[in-house]
C-alpha cells in the first residue's frame, strides 16, 4: 500500500496556503489509527488493509463481514469475529436499493413467489420504522428485520442513542410482566425504555409480545424515560394477562 | 454612427428569447450585455434549481420577477439510501411562502427530495390559482390531509404526481375533495400511497376527466376494479395498475383483457404488485405498442417474463427484477431492438448467495443485441473485467452506466483481480458517458482511468473503493465536467480535497460519508472558500469535542451564493469563519 509520503509525491502538492498545517506538526497523516480507536471510527490504515471492521455509528450490526469464499481469499483478508454468528452483516444503505422499494417487496404476496432460501435471517424483506428518543436531536430509521430478538434490537438502539443503555429482557426475550415489582422499578427510574406504536395506534412497551408479532405490528419506536412510560405499563400488563 | 448594444426594440428581443429554452442558453444570453440581462430576466418563465441551498428565495425573486414554473431539489442523492439523517433539511416551505406573494401566476411546481408539509400544500392550494402541475418526487413530511387541500382548491390542476414520496396515509378520502366541477385532470400518480382509496370517488373522478392520459394507481386498487377504470379512460397512454392479483376466473380475465385492449393508445405500463401470472396475458393485446414497461415490483419468474417481453418489439424502457435472469435478458436482446434504458433490480439484496441465475452474461447480451441501449442500472453478484471490456466494446454509446455488484469489494470472479481495467474500458470507450456508478474491488488505478477518460462525466458514485487520496485526486483533477460526486466508505481524506479545493466551486455538490476527511480540513475548506458551504454532519456531537484530525462522519460540500443556511438541525455544522456575520 502506498505510504502517505508516496502519496505526497504523486500528488505533486502545490505549496499553496491550503496545505493542511496541523497544530504541533507538519503535514502528517491525518487519520491516525490511535485516533480512530478513540473515536471508534475505523482508521485510514485499517481501511487500506481491507479489514471490513466497520465501526461507524450507523452500523446497526457490529459484524465483520465475511466476504471470503473458498475461491477468493488471496486478495482479501477475511476476519471473522468469533463472537458473532455467521449471518451476513448489513451495512446501512447497501446495496443501494431504496427503502421504499424494499418495503414494497416485503409486503409481497407469498402465493406465487419463489421459495426463499434459508439464508439465515429473513433476507430480502425489510421493515423500516422511525425511531426517536426524547431529548435527542435526531430521528433514525431502523429495519426491524435485521434483528432476531429484542436483545439485538436493544443493542442496536443503544449504539445509536448513547443515553440509552441496553434492555432488560428476560430469558424468553420478552418483558417479564409477571414480575411486577421489577417492571415497576424500571419504570420509576430515570432509565430510558423503548416504546412503540402498534397497528392499532396504541403506544406499548417494547417487549410485550413475541418478537415476530412485534416486527409485524410495530409502526414506530420512541425511547422515553421510564417515568414517562409508566402510563403504558398497565395497558401492557392487561394485554399480556389477557393473552395468557 | 456609434454601434448600439440594443438595435432591436425590447419586444423583438423578448420574442427571439422565447425560442431559447434551456437554462444554459438562457444563462448565456443573459451575460451578453446589461440590456440583454434585463430583458432576459423579465421574460424567464422556467427556473431549475438543482440545490435549494445554492440560492435563496429572495435572490430568485429579485432577479426573476415573473416565473411560472419552478423545479427545486433538496437532499443529496444518498438520502435515498438512508445515509442522510432525518431532519437534515430540504424544507420547501420558505420557498413557497416567498413565491406565494411574488409569483401569484405560478403554474408548475416540481420538487425532488424535499420536505413538504401539509401546511406547505395548503399554502400552495391557497396561493396559486393557476396551479397546473404539482410533482412531488421522493418527498416526505406531508399527509393525505395536505393532498385534500390541493384537491379541493386547485381548479386548474392538470397533473398531480407523488412519485415515490413518503406520504402519511391518514385516509383514502382525500380524493373525494376534488369537486364535481373539476374535470381538468390529465395525469395522476398515486402509486406510492399505502392505504385504500375511495374507489367510487376514483371512478367518478376518472369518468368526468376526459383528458386523462396517465393514471398510476396504488396497490390497494384490486384487479377487478381495473377494468371499470379503463373503460372510463380508454385514451390512457400511461397506466400503473394496482395489485395485479385475483383468484383465477375466466370471466374476470375476459373482462380485463377486453378493457385493456380498448386502450389502444397505451404506451407505458407499471404497477403489477402481487402478480398472478395467469392474468398477465390480459395485456398481450397492447404489448406491441408498449414503449415503457416497469415490472420492478412484479415477482414473476423468467419464463413468464420472456413470454411478455418477446411481444414488445417497440420497448424502449424496461425496469425489471433479477428474476428475469440471463435467459430472459437474452430474449430481451433478441426481441427488443429499440431498447434504450434497462434497470435490473435485486429481488433479494441481502443474501450473499445468488437466488437467481443472473450474471454478467445478461448484461453482455443486451449490450450486444440492443444497439440503442444507452442507460443501464444493473445489480448482480458476479462480474469480470472481460465482461466489462466486452460490454464497453459492444456499446460505446452509454450515457449512464450504473453497475452494482452486490457484495462490496469483491474482485473479478475469474481472475480475482480488481475491476480497474474493466471500468477503465467503460470510460475509455463510452465517450459520452455522463453518469457512472462503480462497485466491486477497485484500486486507485480505476480512478486514474476515470479521471483520464471520463471527460464528459457529470455524476459519479463510489462506494467501498480505492486505496488512498490519490484515487480522489485523479477524479477531482481529471473529470472536467464533474457536477456531482458522492462517495461512501472510501479511504479518501484531506490531501486530495485540499489540493483540489478550487474544483469544488465548479461542482454542484460533493458528498463523503465514512471516509477519512478530518474536521481540521473541513474547517480549512470552509474558511478559505466562501462560496462553498462545507457541512459537517456528525451524530456523535460537536466536532470540537474530538481532536482536529479526527475524521468526520459525513461531509456535504456544495457551492452556494446564499451563504450558510440557518435551518440546520443540531447535528449539522457549517464550517465558516464568520457565519454569524454573514448576510443572506
Amino acid at each position: 500500500m502506498t505510504s502517505m509520503l508516496g502519496v505526497e509525491r504523486d500528488l505533486n502538492l502545490r505549496e499553496t496556503e491550503l496545505c493542511l498545517g496541523l497544530p504541533g506538526g507538519g503535514t502528517t497523516t491525518v487519520a491516525e489509527p490511535e485516533t480512530a480507536k478513540t473515536t471508534g471510527k475505523r482508521g485510514f490504515s485499517e481501511t487500506v488493509d481491507l479489514k471490513l471492521n466497520l465501526q461507524s455509528k450507523e452500523d446497526l450490526n457490529d459484524n465483520v463481514k465475511n466476504i471470503a469464499s473458498k475461491d477468493k481469499n488471496n486478495l482479501l483478508s477475511c476476519t471473522k469475529d468469533p463472537s458473532k454468528p455467521p449471518a451476513k452483516a448489513q451495512v446501512v444503505g447497501w446495496p443501494p436499493v431504496r427503502s421504499y422499494r424494499k418495503n414494497i417487496m416485503s409486503q409481497k404476496n407469498t402465493s406465487e413467489e419463489k421459495t426463499e432460501k434459508a439464508s439465515g435471517g429473513g433476507g430480502g424483506s425489510a421493515a423500516f420504522v422511525k425511531v426517536c428518543m426524547d431529548g435527542a436531536p435526531y430521528l433514525r430509521k431502523v429495519d426491524l428485520k435485521m434483528y432476531k430478538s429484542y436483545q439485538e434490537l436493544s443493542n442496536a438502539l443503544s449504539k445509536m442513542f448513547s443515553s440509552f443503555t441496553t434492555g432488560y429482557y428476560g430469558t424468553q426475550g420478552m418483558i417479564d410482566f409477571m414480575n411486577e415489582s421489577k417492571l415497576m422499578d424500571l419504570l420509576n427510574s430515570s432509565e430510558y425504555v423503548p416504546t412503540y406504536e402498534d397497528k392499532d395506534g396504541d403506544w406499548m412497551l417494547v417487549g410485550d409480545v413475541p418478537w415476530g408479532m412485534f416486527v409485524d405490528s410495530c409502526k414506530r419506536l420512541r425511547i422515553m424515560k421510564g417515568s414517562e412510560a409508566i402510563g403504558l405499563a398497565p395497558k401492557a400488563m392487561e394485554k399480556c394477562k389477557g393473552r395468557s | 454612427m456609434p454601434k448600439r448594444a440594443n438595435s432591436f426594440p425590447e419586444e423583438v428581443l423578448e420574442y427571439v428569447f422565447s425560442f431559447i429554452q434551456t437554462d444554459q442558453d438562457r444563462s448565456s444570453i443573459s451575460t451578453v450585455c446589461k440590456s440583454w440581462y434585463e430583458i432576459e430576466r423579465w421574460c424567464r418563465r422556467r427556473i431549475f434549481i438543482g440545490n435549494c441551498y445554492a440560492v435563496s428565495p429572495r435572490m430568485l425573486i429579485r432577479r426573476f420577477p415573473d416565473v411560472r414554473s419552478i423545479e427545486l431539489k433538496g437532499k443529496p442523492h444518498f438520502a435515498d439510501f438512508n445515509l442522510v439523517p432525518e431532519g437534515w433539511g430540504g424544507y420547501v416551505y420558505p420557498w413557497i411562502a416567498a413565491m406565494a406573494s411574488a409569483y401569484p401566476w405560478l403554474e408548475e411546481i416540481k420538487l425532488k427530495r424535499m420536505v413538504v408539509t401539509d401546511e406547505t400544500l395548503e399554502l400552495i392550494a391557497k396561493s396559486f390559482k393557476n396551479m397546473k402541475l404539482l410533482v412531488l418526487s421522493s418527498c416526505e413530511g406531508f399527509s393525505t390531509d395536505g393532498l385534500a387541500a390541493i384537491a379541493a382548491n386547485c381548479r386548474n390542476l392538470r397533473e398531480l404526481d407523488l412519485h415515490e414520496s413518503d406520504v402519511e396515509d391518514l385516509s383514502g378520502h382525500w380524493l373525494s375533495h376534488f369537486p364535481d366541477t373539476y374535470t381538468s385532470l390529465v395525469s395522476l400518480n398515486i402509486a406510492c400511497l399505502g392505504s385504500e382509496l375511495s374507489f367510487s370517488a376514483l371512478e367518478r373522478l376518472v369518468a368526468r376527466c376526459p383528458n386523462l392520459r396517465s393514471l398510476r394507481l396504488n396497490r390497494s386498487v384490486p384487479l377487478d376494479r381495473l377494468a371499470n377504470l379503463l373503460r372510463l379512460a380508454p385514451r390512457l397512454t400511461d397506466l400503473g395498475t394496482g395489485a395485479y392479483s385475483a383468484e383465477w376466473r375466466p370471466d374476470v380475465f375476459a373482462i380485463l383483457s377486453r378493457a385493456i385492449s380498448g386502450c389502444k393508445e397505451l404506451k407505458s405500463l407499471s404497477g403489477f404488485w402481487d402478480v398472478v401470472p395467469s392474468y398477465l396475458p390480459a395485456i398481450y393485446s397492447i404489448c406491441p405498442g408498449l414503449t415503457s414497461l416497469n415490472l420492478s415490483y412484479a415477482t414473476i419468474q423468467s419464463p413468464a417474463l420472456v413470454k411478455l417481453v418477446s411481444q414488445c418489439p417497440n420497448l424502449q424502457r424496461l425496469w425489471v427484477l433479477d428474476y428475469i435472469e440471463d435467459v430472459g435478458l437474452d430474449a430481451l436482446a433478441e426481441s427488443c431492438k429499440d431498447l434504450r434504458e434497462l434497470r435490473v433490480f435485486p429481488s433479494d439484496p441481502f443474501v450473499v448467495e445468488p437466488n437467481v441465475s443472473l450474471t454478467e452474461q445478461g448484461l453482455i447480451s443486451v449490450s450486444e443485441g440492443c444497439p440503442k441501449l444507452h442507460s443501464v442500472l444493473y445489480f448482480c453478484r458476479q462480474m469480470s473485467n472481460d465482461a466489462l471490456i466486452t460490454i464497453a466494446r459492444n456499446q460505446p454509446n452509454f450515457t449512464c452506466f450504473r453497475l452494482c455488484i452486490i457484495e462490496p469489494k469483491i474482485p473479478d470472479y475469474l481472475t480475482l483481480q480488481p475491476f480497474d481495467v474493466g471500468f477503465g474500458a467503460i470510460v475509455e470507450n463510452c465517450k459520452n458517458l455522463r453518469r457512472l456508478s462503480v462497485s466491486g474491488l477497485l484500486t486507485d488505478q480505476a480512478f486514474d482511468y476515470i479521471g483520464t477518460y471520463g471527460k464528459k462525466l457529470e455524476m459519479l458514485s463510489i462506494a467501498f473503493a480505492g486505496d488512498s487520496d490519490l484515487g480522489l485526486h485523479h477524479i477531482l483533477s481529471g473529470c472536467d465536467n464533474l457536477r456531482k460526486l458522492e462517495i461512501r466508505d472510501c479511504p479518501f481524506g484531506d490531501k486530495a480535497l485540499l489540493a483540489n479545493a478550487a474544483k469544488l466551486e465548479t461542482m454542484r455538490s460533493l458528498w463523503m460519508s465514512s471516509c477519512s476527511v478530518s474536521y481540521g480540513a473541513c474547517k480549512l475548506l470552509g474558511q478559505r472558500l466562501p462560496r462553498l458551504n462545507v457541512e459537517v454532519i456528525d451524530e456523535r456531537g460537536h466536532p470540537e469535542s474530538r481532536p482536529e484530525n479526527s475524521p468526520v462522519e459525513k461531509l456535504y460540500i456544495y457551492r452556494s451564493v446564499a451563504g450558510p443556511r440557518f435551518d440546520m438541525p443540531g447535528f449539522v455544522w457549517t464550517m465558516d469563519e464568520d457565519s454569524a456575520l454573514r448576510v443572506t
